[in-house]
């Protein structure tokens, strides 16, 4: 038996350049649905990544209790004053405690690619802000001064958007700014953000002396306990205390999720149409070998044979189209940067990311197809009627 | 009753198709004989049903009636898995269209129903190689069929049907598609196997010229053998 389905097999093989067009057709549909679906969760996994990476298990963040984001929280100064004096605070080498009171408002940019408006976040900053991002690396120029109408701007910024060159003015909302730096986090989506002074925003924006969040860096990532039980126990502080990592992966869930039910749906449905197009395609073979399949019965050859080479050629075009999707997703997106708007509602400039986990999803999901779309004309090259050795 | 000398019996044997409300019978109660070493010549005129005797000789179509007795054993009521075992072991066909695997070289072609047997690769080899011999075509062993003209591709099939020594080789229309002149050199090859290695050989033929190469003339009208002497 062993040696007839090797025989058949290779027979089938042999055969597929004889049909190479609806071949060909077959493997780049299944390409274009590992190609779509794979495309998706490299945005999804590079969001995340990207997100990820911008939280730290050490910095802790206070909103609004209920606030859920940055853009709707709201904190007073006097719940700064409360929070300075909390426990689990780290302390600055001048003996101060490393917090940052933040606020950002949303500016608009001029996009590269497309010329078209996109919002940015305009963030102001204490001056420890900085220190409370890791991987905070100034690449060119310097800090802005307190007080003054000085920004710096995110790496991705200034690759993504027009006017943001080191030395230049650009007017934002109805002021005139100088770019005085340009800083890097790392790949987090600070680096979508321009930063300024914490006052300067706090006036300009006519925002009085409220903030938005409160970062902190804590003593250890233990001392998230301490802060949250004090802030819980003060009746006059109503905020959330959440470690940086936990904020962004709450605020990343739902883009995430988002992409993740865009892009299983669309693969699942064009999934439907290529798996037509593999039934077609092997109906095609079969018919086209109609009559080699019967002189092989006539011969001896059992039917197992012609099924398994059918099912075998169905899933190695499968297999072909899972392997073109994969290769051409990750040339053509894999560190390709984009943007979509994160949950403030401003740019979160991203990388996609095509991870080996989603090449195994995709070609995983291009042999069902191959099968499903193989089996029932398998079935028909293993019934094959025998008078069928007499067709010309 | 079974003749011992008699490689064939059909008993009785039925045909017949249902075309709509219609059922037409190809033939109807017919019996005969075929002797081991036959070379029988089918004729008759189209639709007569030459064919479809040969696919009930052969196995691969079943009566409606009647028996195919080979050998002493009924092979009409066997199951497909059998039957299909029974043609590797018995039958060898020769097709007017040769029936080739256009992507095999001739000898992959005629090892095919070594396959189905528990034959080594190399033992495989000199079955093919010899059967090659056997039609001159040995030199063109590792040709595709499409570099073959067509009686080559013939003499190749013929290769493949006598490969495993089957008892009896099934021919229809096997210079149909020939000229005269190379349809005269495979019938003298397979009046060669007939002849020489004693094979049993019915041979399906609207060509009285090609019949004329048998031993024995049958003409199949109406339902019905006619049988025609040699002279």
């Amino acid at each position: 038996m062993l040696k007839q389905t090797t025989a058949v097999t290779l027979l089938n093989l042999r055969s597929i350049p004889q049909r190479w067009g609806m071949s060909l057709a077959t493997v780049l549909s299944i390409a274009l649905v590992v190609g779509v679906l794979l495309g998706f969760m490299a945005m999804a996994s590079g969001f995340r990544a990207t997100v990820d990476g911008a939280g730290s298990d050490d910095v802790a963040i206070m909103l609004r209790g209920g606030a859920m984001a940055e853009m709707n929280s709201n904190v007073s100064r006097d719940d700064v004053r409360l929070v300075e004096i909390a426990p689990g605070i780290a302390m600055g080498d001048d003996g101060e405690p490393l917090i940052s009171s933040e606020l950002y408002v949303v500016a608009d940019g001029i996009k590269r690619t497309t010329q078209t408006r996109a919002n940015l976040a305009l963030r102001g900053l204490g001056r420890h802000g900085p220190a409370l991002r890791p991987q905070f690396d100034m690449l060119e120029g310097r800090m802005f001064e307190p007080g003054t109408a000085e920004l710096v701007v995110g790496e991705s910024v200034l690759r993504e958007f027009d006017g943001f060159e080191l030395g230049q003015s650009i007017r934002l909302g109805s002021n005139e700014w100088t770019v005085v730096g340009v800083f890097s986090t790392g790949g987090s989506v600070f680096d979508s953000e321009i930063w300024a002074d914490l006052g300067v925003i706090q006036n300009l924006y006519d925002r009085g002396s409220s903030v938005q969040t409160i970062r902190a860096r804590l003593t250890s990532p233990e001392a998230i306990e301490a802060l949250s039980e004090y802030v819980e126990n003060e009746p006059r502080l109503n905020l959330e205390v959440l470690s940086e990592r936990a904020y962004f992966a709450r605020s990343a869930g739902g883009t995430t999720n988002l992409i993740m039910f865009l892009g299983w749906p669309l693969a699942f449905a064009m999934a439907i149409g290529a798996l037509a197009g593999a039934w077609n395609a092997m109906y095609a073979s079969v018919d086209a070998r109609t009559r080699e399949l019967a002189t092989l019965r006539a011969i001896g050859f059992g039917g197992f044979p012609a099924f398994f080479a059918a099912i075998t050629e169905a899933l190695v075009l499968a297999f072909a189209g899972g392997l073109v999707g994969a290769v051409a997703t990750y040339l053509l997106f894999d560190g390709v940067s984009a943007s979509t708007l994160g949950s403030g509602f401003t740019q979160v400039v991203f990388a996609f990311a095509v991870t080996p986990d989603a090449v195994v999803q995709g070609v995983i999901l291009a042999l069902i197809v191959g099968f499903l779309g193989g089996f029932i004309p398998a079935i028909r090259a293993a019934r094959i009627p025998l008078l069928a050795v007499h067709n010309d | 009753m079974t003749d011992a000398s008699a490689l064939y019996q059909l008993k009785g044997l039925s045909k017949r198709y249902t075309r709509g409300k219609e059922t037409v019978a190809i033939f109807d109660g017919l019996d005969m004989t075929i002797s081991q070493g036959d070379f029988i010549a089918i004729m008759g005129p189209s639709g007569s049903g030459k064919t479809t005797l040969l696919n009930l000789l052969g196995g691969i179509d079943k009566p409606s009636s009647g028996e195919v007795v080979f050998e002493g054993q009924r092979i009409d009521n066997l199951s497909q898995g059998r039957l299909a075992k029974w043609r590797a072991k018995n039958a060898g066909f020769i097709f007017q269209f040769y029936n080739l695997m256009p992507t095999l070289s001739a000898a992959q072609n005629v090892e095919l129903p070594l396959l189905l047997t528990s034959l080594s690769g190399k033992a495989r080899k000199e079955r093919v190689k010899t059967a090659l011999d056997i039609v001159g075509m040995v030199d063109r062993a590792g040709h595709r069929p499409g570099q073959l003209s067509g009686g080559q591709q013939q003499r190749v099939a013929i290769a493949r049907a006598i490969v495993a020594d089957p008892k009896v080789l099934l021919a229809d229309e096997p210079t149909g598609d020939l000229d005269r002149t190379t349809a005269d050199e495979i019938l003298q090859t397979l009046q060669l196997l007939n002849k020489e290695l004693g094979k049993t050989i019915i041979m399906v033929t609207h060509d009285p010229e090609a019949a004329s190469y048998a031993a024995r003339e049958l003409h199949l009208n109406k339902g019905r053998f006619e049988e025609k002497g040699k002279a």
